[in-house]
């Protein structure tokens, strides 16, 4: 017990770095094997779940296989499903960076999709790449500033950002729906009100040869990007530094207010790109479509990555993959549709709970210290 | 789209009649979190308690024949989901404001889960009380016809004030949120008393759930609550964590609430889902007003993690 406490602490310099290199590797490894050990444990408290149901986990599982990399369909599926993801999890993992809990994904997106429309259908002339990058800018903008404000509430005047992030959620919504259905609706859209579409030459496509639209590769490079800007520069090692203590960067002096402003809107941008490419690779017009819960479970995502941008891609790919299989899981099995929401929430809970097992594995720091 | 001008008065009686219906779970998740919050955790998780208390309550009201009995079983479900609020939160290094945004969305998912069989058919509803013997008008008589549970939570809220303040029970729960360490050195257990008030916080919630479900909107739909759970713990900071001012909160909301309805009912259309989105703008402000980065807030629980 004494052993494992002390493998806990990171050991002094004096010790040599040889045993500092197993402490960082036994981390490496608890950081892997915790989240893998939660998803586990929740996948088997899912099969007990759906066993109450009158249903064979077993034949769940093996459906839920099927229906994310099964074939060469439901694997298409669950990366394009993915998409989404990457981006909005950024929403959640940026702003967490200097400590803060934002979970305005779904508005950030919801109000990107919304503003990138309304550019295409201003655009609808000009050449593609003008109209493309003008549709992006109006989308990043719009979801940065919009989760920026989250921001900046919870800077200057102390309002929780994670009360105003979920209200600006709901207010985003109604933003939307007061537009298509007003202002903004085309008159042709009859039964579902809409926005008049973009341009059908404006939309994006797919990567040759896949039905998967460009915005997979894209959301995968903008999380490259995420992951260098928090782990490899000084601005990103400044927010980690305020995320951690938020007295120790007030002593030296960071530019707290600044730091949070900007992952606060780096953050909302994600979500606002996300909404960009709803648009112009999926929906071609801003409608109540667009609340589709992206940004919700990007939140899961988020947590599950612990926050790291790298780790985002495959948790947004593992959930791409099991919302995917959902609709095999309706149609086959007969479950309700919100099953894998259900499944979505025991994972959190159970990533969640998982936290305090942190340091507490005493083969693994064992293993790792003596390796 | 008679806007002549017997309708103009409407709207104000309208507002107030749904005021007192809106406010209803407004005022329930808002006394349950503050029991909650008083005892120095926050559970935002109250949002999925709703909606699970909502589905629950329709269910059982189904199934039973009694929405009496639908009431008693959203309040055991919403306690059953306090008590896993409140057992995770107590393991170590647990954050209770993440743990109650995947309670959240946990909850609103299960509830659409289970609920599926429910949306079709017709619970017996809650009675409600007429005050309105006097007069002949429709509009009056819609007004003021009030839901025996909205009686019962103007009834609770000084009964909270009163127990906060002169109980022992009361006494325990402000000593563990204020200071923890002096609950310890007192010789009581901190863990305990939070899970106790995380439960009873999920009762109220649960109660405030199966009301949607049974008097107002008063069917079981997966979109039944948008929002008004999580509102409702952030009216608990504006309220300053003060019962009595939770029920007033609670009526400004649910007035704010009524008041897209009550315009569209004399025919004005324009602008009605920014109108609905109303609750929430308001609080939105409400926030920036009343919360300050300089100081901590007046009557704020010392151990509450989001006002540290």
């Amino acid at each position: 017990m004494v052993e494992e406490t002390a493998a806990a602490i990171p050991a002094p310099p004096a010790r040599g770095t040889r045993r500092l290199d197993a402490l960082v590797g036994a981390a490496a490894v608890e950081a892997v094997l915790v989240p893998v050990g939660a998803l586990v444990v929740s996948l088997l408290l899912f099969g007990i779940f759906v066993a109450l149901a009158g249903v064979s986990p077993l034949r769940v599982y093996g459906y839920m296989i099927k229906g994310s990399v099964g074939s060469w369909f439901s694997l298409q599926n669950s990366l394009t499903r993915a998409a989404p993801l990457i981006l909005t999890a950024l929403c959640t993992a940026l702003p967490a960076q200097v400590g803060l809990m934002i979970i305005g994904g779904e508005g950030a997106f919801v109000i990107g999709g919304l503003f990138a429309a309304m550019a295409g259908v201003a655009l609808l002339g000009a050449p593609a790449p003008v109209a493309l990058l003008g549709m992006a800018a109006a989308g990043i903008v719009a979801g940065g500033l919009w989760l920026a404000l989250a921001g900046a509430l919870r800077h200057w005047r102390g309002v929780n950002e994670t009360i105003s992030s979920l209200l600006l959620n709901y207010i985003a919504i109604a933003i939307l729906n007061q537009l298509v259905e007003g202002l903004f609706r085309d008159p042709h859209s009859l039964n579902k009100p809409s926005s008049p579409s973009i341009s059908y030459a404006h939309m994006i496509g797919t990567i040759p040869g896949t039905e998967i639209h460009w915005g997979l590769v894209v959301g995968i490079v903008v999380c490259l990007c995420a992951y260098v800007l928090v782990r490899h520069t000084t601005i990103g090692f400044a927010a980690r530094v305020t995320g951690g203590n938020l007295r120790a960067a007030r002593m030296v002096g960071l530019p707290i207010g600044r730091l949070v402003m900007l992952t606060c809107f780096l953050g909302g941008a994600a979500g606002g790109l996300a909404g960009m490419i709803e648009i112009a690779a999926v929906q071609e017009r801003a409608s109540a479509s667009l609340i589709a819960g992206y940004g919700y479970t990007g939140i899961l995502v988020a947590f599950l990555a612990r926050q790291n941008p790298l780790a985002i891609i495959p948790v947004a790919i593992l959930l791409g993959g099991i919302s995917a299989s959902g609709g095999l899981l309706q149609r086959d099995l007969g479950l309700p549709d919100a099953a894998t929401v259900v499944l979505q929430g025991i994972i959190f809970v159970c990533i969640l709970a998982s936290d305090s097992v942190y340091g507490r594995i005493p083969w693994g720091g064992r293993a790792a210290a003596s390796a | 789209m008679n806007a002549g001008g017997i309708s103009w008065w409407i709207v104000p009686l309208a507002v107030l009649g749904g005021a007192i219906r809106v406010s209803t779970p407004f005022l329930f998740v808002s006394l349950g979190e503050c029991i909650t919050e008083k005892s120095g955790r926050i559970n935002l998780g109250l949002e999925g308690t709703l909606v699970m208390g909502a589905m629950s309550g329709y269910a059982v009201s189904y199934l039973s024949g009694s929405p009496w009995l639908g009431v008693l079983a959203a309040g055991l479900v919403g306690v059953a989901m306090g008590l896993l609020h409140g057992t995770i939160c107590s393991l170590p290094r647990v954050n209770d404001i993440a743990v109650g945004i995947a309670l959240m969305l946990f909850g609103v998912g299960l509830a659409d889960y289970l609920g599926k069989p429910f949306i079709q058919p017709a619970a017996p509803q809650l009675p409600s009380i007429d005050f309105a013997w006097w007069s002949t008008s429709p509009d009056v008589q819609n007004a003021l016809k009030i839901n025996e549970l909205f009686l019962i939570g103007v009834a609770l809220a000084p009964l909270l004030v009163w127990a906060f303040r002169a109980t022992r029970w009361g006494l325990i729960l402000r000593i563990v949120g204020e200071s923890a360490d002096a609950a310890r050195a007192l010789g009581y257990r901190v863990i305990p008393v939070r899970i106790i008030a995380t439960c009873t916080g999920g009762f109220l919630a649960g109660i405030g759930g199966s009301f949607l479900s049974l008097y107002y909107p008063g069917a079981w739909s997966e979109r039944i609550s948008s929002g008004q759970g999580i509102t409702a713990v952030a009216l608990v900071i504006f309220a300053r964590w003060n019962p009595k001012l939770c029920f007033y909160a609670a009526l400004l909301f649910g007035g704010a609430g009524a008041l897209g309805p009550s315009l569209q009912s004399v025919g004005i259309h324009g602008g009605y889902y920014l109108l609905n989105a109303a609750p929430y703008i308001l609080t939105l402000l409400i926030m920036i007003l009343t919360c300050s980065p300089k100081r901590v807030l007046v009557g704020a629980p010392a151990e509450l993690s989001i006002t540290k």
